[in-house]
């Protein structure tokens, strides 16, 4: 069974009378420990399908099967715990809350998912992700204190901290500069090969792209193919079609 | 747990922006501290406008004897003999809602002082406890009479301001000797001047003596006594009784008298009930506050009724009254006191509660950004709720605790500078503690809702 399946996805925005189908008929299964990036030019429909991949959304027909549970007619407080449960967000914006700590912005989902852990815990689990990506010694510093790419480092600990089983990243590398940004794709995949997370990268970028086991590319809401990036990296055979 | 986390979530929030949290909170701040330092004020004035009305003898209630009738011809309120001092003193001990008794005996005679004389209006024997009751005690010149005094009839006694001056020509009358009916009174105090009462009566024409004085020395003359005289010459020789008394006390002056001759046992078989030899017209008393006024009567009331030994199918021999006119109006001050202070505070709330609220919303409408995260990261939209309205409420609570301070403040400066009287409240801190949550509640709850109900995609993507 894999991590994610999508049958026949449709989703259709309605603009007062006119309406507006944005995602056409997506069927496409993702296994786990892919790193998978999304592709496509902007208005082609990949932030709506990377919306719904978050449980953010729910589409207009289709399935939607997530780790074995189909989750698209679920209530929005239903997807709220199955975000918390499973998903992990890191966002081209970083969307730190200002003038908190790191540390803080790290802690800050288990407020809502951990009711099991003490201060002490939620505090030790916060610190040991910090250091993981090498900002242990940065954990009091407030975001404006923190260069992008520390950010958005902080912003990946904090995407972790609830131990996804799916990391969406929403043009991780937008508001970074090259350098950073293949640091920060470094990092991607480390925790792709080491924890066997499963990441789904949104881009337009090819050269982010490239970093990825597999490309899906998306045009005017559908699937175009599903050619392996790089050659040789891939965990999983491809397992996805394009839509009838 | 939980609602802890939300809590501190909750500071966190507000400690990062301590301005805008500052600026919210304030309207609630001045809203309690209006409150509070508007109830302090007021309440002082009400209590200063109580202790006034109560001055004028709001709370006095009067215990009068009942009635006598003969075949079916009333003779009016007085007219039957059936109080006693001693039902005075059993009111002091057994009526809890009472709080000063005083015996009144009342004479109308001639005052004669040299070569003045003049008629007052009102001779008074009573006990010091009359000048509790008429909020009196504080005296112009002089002492009061003591119980001492009552229980050895001494010859003594206070005039007001009228006999100063028709009596002494204005000057002090201390210890100077006027004569009633022949009797010489020592002067021993001077009553501070109260003017006229409702009604135009001057209430400065008067001489308060021991009740015991003008009852066996003096009032020979009061009608009362006539019935006395009569009732006593039935069981004993014609006479004796008062005849017995001033030959006694003139030979002994200082000697104690016997108010309550023992009677016989021919006499305790006869009557059922034992005579009364020292009645006396009236009972003044005060009930401890003008809200236990009921209390007092229906106190009084029973014990009069046991210790008069009224079957319960028998009228009442005798009349309780309050001064109905005087606590209405001691009521209707204090009601609309309060009504005011109420619609102050009112307003001033709903002031700081609107602030609140437009703040809050500003609030949500900046942070959305932050609620579209939270909501990413697994926040259900109860979450949010709770979090937003927790954050008011802590506003809310800490402007209330903040107003309370600077209204009690406020409230101790216009004590200080202004000299206005003020009272603090506890009514008033509890209220303002309770209605600073309830506000934060009731218009933090619409901006909390508002967020609760954002799309998470759509808070995201919020530039």
């Amino acid at each position: 069974m894999d991590l994610i399946e999508l049958h026949n996805i449709r989703k259709t925005y309605h603009l007062g009378e006119v309406e507006l189908p944005v995602l056409k008929g997506i069927s496409m299964n993702i296994a786990r420990g892919e790193l998978v990036a999304l592709m496509g030019v902007s208005g082609s429909g990949k932030s709506t399908l990377m919306n719904l991949l978050g449980c953010l959304d729910h589409p207009t027909s289709g399935e939607y099967w997530l780790e074995g549970r189909e989750v698209s007619r679920l209530s929005a407080r239903e997807r709220a715990r199955v975000r918390k449960q499973t998903i992990g967000f890191v966002f081209q914006s970083f969307n730190l809350l200002p003038r908190t700590s790191a540390l803080e912005n790290v802690m800050m989902p288990l407020t809502y998912s951990a009711d099991h852990l003490s201060e002490r815990q939620m505090r030790e689990r916060a610190v040991a992700l910090l250091d993981r990506i090498g900002l242990g010694d940065r954990a009091e510093h407030q975001p404006s204190q923190l260069s992008g790419g520390q950010q958005q480092r902080v912003a990946i600990a904090r995407s972790l901290v609830n131990n996804p089983r799916l990391l969406l990243a929403d043009e991780p590398t937008g508001n970074l500069d090259s350098r950073t940004s293949e640091e920060l794709l470094k990092m991607f995949q480390d925790l792709n090969r080491t924890e066997g997370l499963t990441i789904i990268l949104v881009t337009h970028d090819p050269g982010v792209a490239h970093h990825a086991n597999r490309v899906i590319h998306i045009k005017d809401g559908l699937l175009e193919d599903a050619a392996p990036a790089a050659a040789g990296q891939q965990p999983s055979p491809p397992a996805t079609s394009a839509s009838a | 747990m939980k609602s802890i986390r939300t809590l501190k979530t909750a500071v966190r929030a507000l400690r990062r922006n301590v301005l805008r949290a500052a600026l919210t909170t304030l309207g609630i701040v001045i809203g309690i501290a209006a409150v509070i330092a508007m109830m302090e004020i007021g309440n002082g004035s009400s209590e200063a406008i109580q202790r006034t009305i109560t001055s004028m003898g709001a709370n006095v209630l009067l215990v009068m004897p009942g009635t006598a009738s003969t075949s079916g011809v009333s003779f009016g309120a007085g007219s039957i003999m059936t109080l006693t001092p001693a039902d005075a003193e059993a009111i002091v001990r057994d009526c809890p809602a009472v709080g000063a008794v005083a015996p009144v005996v009342r004479a109308r005679t001639q005052v004669v002082y040299g070569n003045r004389n003049w008629v007052p209006m009102s001779i008074y024997g009573t006990t010091p406890a009359f000048l509790r009751v008429r909020d009196w005690e504080e005296m112009a010149d002089g002492d009061p009479f003591s119980e001492r005094d009552v229980r050895n009839c001494s010859k003594v006694c206070l005039i007001g301001e009228t006999l100063v001056r028709e009596l002494f020509d204005g000057k002090s009358p201390v210890g100077k000797e006027i004569r009633i009916q022949n009797v010489a009174f020592k002067v021993v105090g001077v009553l501070r001047a109260k003017g006229a009462n409702m009604m135009g009566m001057d209430q400065d024409d008067i001489i308060l003596a021991p009740w015991t004085t003008i009852k066996y020395r003096v009032s020979g003359s009061a009608l009362g006594n006539v019935n006395q005289s009569s009732a006593s010459a039935q069981n004993n020789a014609p006479g004796t009784v008062s005849t017995a008394v001033n030959t006694l006390s003139q030979i002994y002056p200082n000697s104690e008298q016997d108010l309550y001759p023992v009677p016989s046992i021919t006499q305790q078989a006869d009557t059922p009930q034992p005579i009364r030899f020292a009645n006396i017209d009236q009972i003044l008393s005060t009930a401890r506050s003008s809200a236990e006024i009921p209390a007092a009567m229906r106190q009084m009331g029973l014990l009069l009724r046991e210790r008069h030994r009224i079957r319960p199918d028998e009228a009442d021999d005798f009349i309780i009254r309050d001064m109905t006119e005087m606590t209405n109006a001691l009521s209707s001050a204090t009601g609309l006191m309060t009504k005011l202070l109420l619609a102050v505070a009112m307003i001033s709330l709903v002031v700081g509660g609107v602030g609140i609220m437009n703040i809050m919303l500003v609030s949500v409408t900046e942070r959305t950004r932050e609620i579209g995260l939270r909501m990413a990261v697994g926040a259900e939209p109860g979450d949010i709720l709770r979090q937003f309205l927790t954050e008011a409420i802590v506003l809310c609570l800490l402007g209330g605790a903040m107003g309370i301070l600077l209204g009690r403040g406020c409230s101790f400066l216009v004590r200080l500078l202004l000299h206005w009287p003020t009272a603090s409240s506890v009514g008033a801190l509890i209220a303002a503690v309770v209605v600073s949550a309830t506000v934060g509640m009731v218009f933090g709850y619409y901006p909390a809702w508002k967020a609760s109900r954002l799309d998470p995609i759509e808070a995201l993507r919020y530039e």
